[in-house]
């Protein structure tokens, strides 16, 4: 069996009486695509934090290619998260900044490269997630939604990382457009060999991205399988998501 | 439901309890903002610098603000003029209106004025761009991509404002003395070359100095309100509102509350 990138190991986290995270497990392999359903409010973003080191769990550890990064600081943190990409669900994309300066950020700060090769290295990305030359000198307040996320996505990709976060990679956008991020999502990461960890509530783009599906709830993963295997897993809170109904285990976020 | 720790018996707010709260929730703050100054002056001070930032914050505080500060300098210079006319006359005093403008704006007023002018200008912009950045996850973003948010947004307004503030006290001390030397010279029949010469006959290095390193402080005060209330806004347009909101008032009143200590400074030095 091939060795965990990523390692989430009974992790805890509280927000004064709110326990939101109940002793997490999951891991993801090199190569693997990991998407982690939960509804509104189930942690799904307070387990992506903590993974990405934005916050630091009360218990349980955060291990990193075999090396524990739970309370890593400074150059260590820094060194774990230049090989990692995260595409944050409202895209982040810096304002003040043009469209291949978002993407070719890492590079020109933390890397120093000269602006001319970055800018170079951004056009040649963008045109990855389809987007032509023209849109590099525009702000993100320019462009569409979809285009917003492709840039974002571009930006995640850009230095070839070992593993890539996907929050909500298609919320907010229509059908044809999530369907063409999603499609993007699958060709990056294969290109890159890439470990992928996804969180969503969007089932057509879960079924579509994972190789593999957990479900959270109530700060716990209480289900954990195959791709392939979601419409017979045999638990009723995910079979109740799955179909998306109001009825079962679930109470609606109201 | 009433709390049983912080209501009486009768159900009233129990003032002990309250003024424990308040007492602790003040120190937290004071504590929080004291961490916050000290990491960002610790980026400020120490290498690598992002001349990037830094030059783009020095335009947007320094260099827009000069239309603002220079208005508010003419008025307030003319209005001095005007007052101090007026009560001098009572006791024959008028001849002092050039020695007493300029000691009073390049004091006093320049600063203040820049300082309170900024705090609106400045210190909400800050904390809105900031509070917008923080809710819409651009600085998790920063913070993925290897960017330290101190290094990259804080240290540049801390830099930028404490070196912009004291030229534009200076653009106002120069405004609000020719403030005064409009209205005494067009509205109050004084001798133009009189006016000047009693203004330079007057002015010290001492009173600019004054002004100057008090407006260090003041850019100093002004940016780090807006970057803090900014770094911690809550969700949401109301949340970014309620820190512009905090931001200019806290920033407001430390620049007044600043400007006291560092005068009963100057003058305890015999400056």
């Amino acid at each position: 069996m091939t060795k965990p990138l990523l390692e989430l190991i009974g992790v805890e986290k509280s927000f004064g009486p709110n326990h939101v995270l109940r002793g997490v497990d999951i891991d993801v392999a090199p190569g693997r695509s990991l998407v982690i359903l939960g509804g509104s409010g189930s942690g799904k973003s307070v387990m992506l934090k903590n993974a990405l080191g934005l916050m630091t769990p009360d218990a349980g550890k955060i291990v990193f290619d075999g090396e524990d990064v739970t309370h890593d600081q400074g150059k260590e943190r820094e060194a774990m998260r230049a090989r990692v990409g995260m595409l944050f669900q409202s895209g982040a994309l810096f304002d003040s900044l043009t469209v291949w300066e978002n993407v070719a950020f890492r590079l020109l700060n933390a890397d120093k490269m000269k602006r001319s090769d970055a800018k170079d290295q951004a056009i040649e990305t963008l045109k990855k997630v389809r987007l032509g030359a023209s849109v590099a000198d525009l702000r993100p307040a320019e462009i569409s939604g979809g285009m917003q996320k492709r840039v974002a996505l571009a930006r995640a990709i850009i230095t070839k990382p070992d593993l890539i976060f996907f929050d909500e990679p298609t919320t907010g956008l229509d059908p044809i457009t999530a369907d063409a991020i999603n499609d993007l999502i699958i060709e990056q990461v294969k290109a890159l060999g890439a470990a992928a960890v996804s969180i969503t509530h969007d089932m057509a783009s879960a079924r579509k991205v994972a190789d593999e599906i957990a479900m959270l709830y109530e700060g716990k993963i209480i289900w954990r399988g195959p791709a392939s295997e979601i419409d017979h897993s045999g638990n009723d809170h995910v079979d109740q998501f799955v179909h998306g109904r109001a009825d079962g285990p679930i109470q609606p976020a109201l | 439901m009433s709390d049983a720790s912080t209501t009486s018996s009768g159900g009233f707010p129990n003032p002990l309890a309250w003024l424990g709260r308040g007492t602790l929730g003040l120190l937290s703050e004071i504590g929080r903002i004291s961490i916050f100054s000290g990491r960002t002056g610790l980026a400020a001070f120490s290498p690598p610098w992002n001349l990037t930032q830094l030059w783009k914050q020095i335009v947007a505080i320094g260099f827009y603000s000069l239309p603002v500060v220079g208005l508010s300098a003419v008025f307030i210079g003319a209005a001095l003029a005007l007052n101090i006319y007026t009560g001098g006359n009572r006791f024959g005093a008028e001849q002092f209106v050039p020695n007493i403008v300029v000691l009073g704006i390049t004091r006093e007023l320049g600063a203040t004025i820049t300082g309170l002018m900024l705090a609106g200008r400045v210190t909400a912009g800050i904390a809105a761009e900031i509070g917008a950045m923080k809710v819409t996850e651009q600085i998790d973003a920063l913070k993925t991509l290897s960017a330290n948010p101190f290094r990259y947004l804080y240290a540049p307004r801390f830099l930028a404002a404490a070196l912009t503030l004291p030229i534009l006290v200076l653009v106002a001390d120069i405004i609000g003395v020719m403030g005064g030397w409009l209205v005494s010279v067009y509205a109050l029949d004084f001798d133009s070359t009189t006016y000047i010469r009693n203004t330079v006959d007057f002015l010290t290095m001492e009173d600019v100095s004054v002004g100057l390193i008090k407006a260090v402080i003041f850019g100093m005060v002004i940016a780090l309100m807006g970057c803090y209330q900014g770094s911690k806004s809550s969700a949401g347009a109301t949340g970014v509102g309620r820190a512009a909101t905090l931001s200019m008032v806290g920033a407001a009143v430390l620049v007044l509350a600043a400007n006291y200590v560092l005068s009963t400074f100057f003058v305890q030095i015999g400056i």
